[in-house]
């Protein structure tokens, strides 16, 4: 890729909103490989024409890590991409990551003024370009480490928490130790999103920019029980400890049957897929049942993921089964869309009463109960009711749980004098990351329960202000 | 990267290794297991830590070849390295003075067995050890079971060596002659801790087992390692992987630890093919 020079801006609201070229579908349900191609520089310089720069963005005020959006747009009409990702990452560290499963729609998208008359300008996919075209032009600026403080510390969790603490604190000085549990930093991003939406080796090249901006990184470390929270404050020389550990819990629905063979959490389902790359067995040794008939329980992005990935795992028939309507559904629109497109079969309004299964433990049936939509309950959404005889079995060979992730209790249960709430979320000020136990910050999922990448970054950004500010002044 | 410092063959086809981890060997307690990956395409395989040397930073651990990754890993020599050493997990042994403690071991369970009766007998307890295999080749650590013991029982399934018969046969010989047993502990096969439970279960004698189910990260994240104790859904990797004998529904773990035979086949015959010779492992 090289950078271009663009033609002369044409006139705003001229242009329509640039389509992302993808794999059909019916090819993509066979591979592993990314579905979007990503925007060639052509379409990227004519996408970022749309953008009439607003004196006021709104686009901003939209995005979590308020990144300068119209500036960096503005450089990708010109056509200087590489100063473009330099932009982005004066406020966001893993633009890869956020312009392929930030909820775009939600966020920076949806007050842009443009979406008023027509559609937004697509900020997600310029963002994703601008990193795509940085990393494979090898043009990656690494930026120097701040002069040395002499301060420590411990960050808990690679996840995108936890890298974004890392990143910012190494730029103001700090010395800098990420501690993941598992064998690859990344969280969510390496195990959960698949492979097919978020391509692992560019979440790899996001780790190692951290890296190279000067973070440690050890791996295979679980905090709480290789080292625990107070050793490495009394022991290890650590002047703070922020604890990004992410929703690492799964729930289940505690029906009859849930513990029969084939039933997975959505967890292990993805997790065997993505890190261990069940998908390649047997050249990879983690094997993944491979079967015809496959239902997923929830409605959510990683019900779709779960879907989709065993489609790909070659299941012909993948039930999705959500108690709600399509409306409510928690999915990004754009998943959703991909999902059908790629032949999910949606049981919307249908709720599993209990899974059955054959002599060998084998799960082979889920019961369902059809449901109907009515007064709205806590959450504002309309509360599904059963309709009366409604009850009947879907023939399966895999059952995978999406229904969502608790706190994991691993960090908590050893470290005394760090409070958390009901549900064993960390309790932590929203500003600062600042937790009941001194010295000790945590935010991303650990605290708010299962949200998204920027919201994580976002907490990871405000707890590394608060950090320096503690290390620097000893004011807790 | 974690250096393989000594590795050798024990017993047919039951390895020992000592590895280089310092921060597991600083940390871990009796009971405790650790995971580890040979290579980039590795598994993540749970062994028990069955010794560790806070000081030179090892750990040391016994396994049996039953198929590919464990077959793999048995043939890694001294200065060979594995690729990710995580630890130690799970939870450690309590450990009390109970009064008698009879500690049963099959097959490749005496090697996890070793270190916790081992802590038991320094707890002041009376240790009796009760060690069987199907034959004389698959015995292991009798040296060591009987430097720590009071007592020590060895039976074999089909009488070459010792006592001719199951450990639950020693076993129930010795509530028969109404030994006082405080406490039974009992690893090994699946189907041998169910026995065992159920050998102690009409005299009341409490039975911890140590189970092993299929497992993914080990900390909790998954949820591939379920079983039922009591009726609850526990997970393995966190909230044990000791239980009491009599609460576990042994049928569904034996169930579940079948999921993947299929796979595994697969699996072990590639790698057979590809090594052209045969490993012929047995569980
Ligand atoms: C399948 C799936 C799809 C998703 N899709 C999207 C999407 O499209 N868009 C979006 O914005 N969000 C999505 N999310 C949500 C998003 O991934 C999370 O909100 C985000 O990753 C949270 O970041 P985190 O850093 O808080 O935690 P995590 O990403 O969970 O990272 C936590 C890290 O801490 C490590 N860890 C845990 N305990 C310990 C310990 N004791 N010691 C050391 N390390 C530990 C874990 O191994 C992990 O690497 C999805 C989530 C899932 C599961
Ligand atoms: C907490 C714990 C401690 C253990 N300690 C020891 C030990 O000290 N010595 C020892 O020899 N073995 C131990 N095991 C069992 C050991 O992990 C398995 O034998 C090994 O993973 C098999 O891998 P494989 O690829 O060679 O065999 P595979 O071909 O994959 O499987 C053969 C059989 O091994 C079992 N198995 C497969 N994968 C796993 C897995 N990830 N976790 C558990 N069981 C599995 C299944 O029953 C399977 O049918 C322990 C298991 C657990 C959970
Ligand atoms: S709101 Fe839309 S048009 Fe205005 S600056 Fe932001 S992206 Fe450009
Ligand atoms: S192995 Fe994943 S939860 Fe226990």
């Amino acid at each position: 890729m090289a950078e271009i020079t663009p033609k002369p801006r044409p006139k705003p609201f001229s242009i329509p909103r640039q389509p992302m070229p993808e794999q059909p579908a019916s090819v993509r349900v066979k591979n592993f490989n990314e579905v979007p191609y990503g925007f060639t520089a052509d379409l990227a310089v004519l996408e970022a024409q749309r953008c009439i720069q607003c004196k006021n963005p709104a686009c901003v005020k939209g995005c979590p890590v308020s990144v300068k959006i119209p500036e960096f747009i503005d450089l990708v009409a010109k056509g200087k991409f590489a100063e473009a990702a330099r932009k982005i990452k004066e406020t966001n560290a893993l633009p890869a990551v956020c312009g392929r499963v930030c909820p775009q729609e939600e966020q920076c998208e949806a007050p842009c003024v443009l979406g008023k008359k027509g559609d937004p300008v697509a900020i997600g996919r310029l963002e994703r370009f601008v990193a795509d075209f940085e990393r494979v032009t090898g043009n990656v600026e690494i930026p120097k480490p701040g002069a040395s403080t002499g301060k420590k510390v411990a960050i808990v969790g690679g996840g995108p928490a936890g890298l974004t603490v890392a990143g910012d604190l190494v730029a103001f000085g700090h010395d800098v130790t990420i501690f993941e549990a598992l064998h690859k930093a990344g969280g969510v991003l390496m195990y959960g999103i698949p492979e097919f939406r978020l391509p692992k080796d560019i979440v790899q090249a996001e780790v190692e920019y951290i890296q190279k901006c000067g973070a440690k990184l050890e791996c295979d470390v679980v905090i709480g029980k290789t080292i625990t929270i107070d050793e490495l404050l009394e022991e290890e020389g650590f002047d703070a400890v922020f604890v990004g550990t992410g929703a690492g819990l799964p729930y289940f629905m505690n029906i009859p049957g849930e513990n029969l063979i084939g039933v997975y959490s959505a967890n292990e389902y993805l997790t065997r897929a993505n890190l261990m790359k069940a998908y390649d067995f047997p050249t990879s040794d983690t094997p993944l049942s491979k079967v015809k008939n496959v239902a997923v329980v929830g409605g959510g992005n990683v019900a779709m993921d779960s879907a989709r990935t065993a489609k790909r795992m070659g299941a012909e028939n993948v039930y999705l089964i959500y108690r709600r309507s399509k409306k409510e559904m928690p999915a990004r629109i754009e998943e959703i869309h991909h999902a059908e497109e790629e032949g999910i079969d949606f049981r919307l309004l249908n709720n599993p009463l209990q899974f059955i299964g054959n002599e060998d433990g084998w799960v082979t049936e889920v019961e369902c109960q059809v449901m109907e939509l009515g007064e709205p309950d806590a959450s504002g959404r309309r509360r599904p009711v059963p309709v009366k005889d409604s009850e009947y079995k879907l023939p399966v060979d895999v059952v995978i749980m999406s229904i969502g992730n608790g706190a994991n209790p691993l960090v908590p249960a050893t470290t005394p004098g760090l409070d958390t709430n009901k549900w064993g979320n960390i309790l932590a000020d929203q500003e600062t990351g600042k937790t009941s136990k001194k010295g000790v910050f945590a935010g991303g999922d650990i605290v708010i329960g299962a949200a998204t990448v920027i919201l994580a970054m976002g907490a990871g950004r405000k707890a590394a202000a608060a950090i320096h500010d503690y290390l620097m002044t000893g004011n807790w | 990267m974690f250096p393989i410092v000594e590795s050798r063959e024990i017993a047919k086809n039951v390895f020992f290794q000592k590895i280089q981890a310092p921060r597991v060997a600083k940390k871990r307690k009796a009971g405790q297991f650790l995971v580890l990956r040979k290579g980039e395409q590795g598994e993540r395989i749970p062994l028990t830590i069955v010794n560790s040397d806070p000081v030179e930073g090892t750990v040391t651990i016994i396994f049996q070849v039953v198929g590919k990754s464990t077959a793999e890993l048995s043939q890694m020599k001294a200065g060979e390295a594995l690729q990710d050493v995580v630890g130690p997990l799970g939870l450690a042994t309590h450990v009390e003075n109970f009064g008698t403690v009879v500690c049963v071991c099959g097959g490749i369970g005496t090697a996890p067995l070793l270190p916790i009766a081992t802590s038991i007998k320094n707890a002041g307890n009376k240790l009796v050890s009760i060690v069987g295999a199907r034959n004389k080749d698959l015995i292991i650590l009798e040296d060591e079971m009987k430097a720590i013991s009071d007592e020590l029982i060895v039976t074999t399934d089909d009488g070459s060596y010792a006592k001719k018969g199951f450990v639950t046969t020693a076993l129930q010989e010795m509530i028969d002659a109404k030994t006082k047993i405080d406490l039974v502990i009992a690893i090994g096969p699946v189907p041998m801790m169910r026995a065992v439970s159920e050998v102690t279960r009409p005299h009341n004698i409490k039975t911890m087992v140590s189970l092993n189910p299929i497992m993914v990260d080990a900390t909790g994240m998954c949820g591939a390692c379920r079983v039922t104790v009591g009726g609850e859904t526990k997970f393995v990797c966190v909230d044990g992987p000791e239980f009491d004998g009599h609460l576990v529904d042994f049928k569904e773990l034996t169930m579940r630890n079948r999921a993947y035979l299929r796979e595994e086949k697969v699996a072990m015959e590639k790698f057979e093919h590809k090594d052209g010779k045969c490993m012929g492992g047995s569980n």
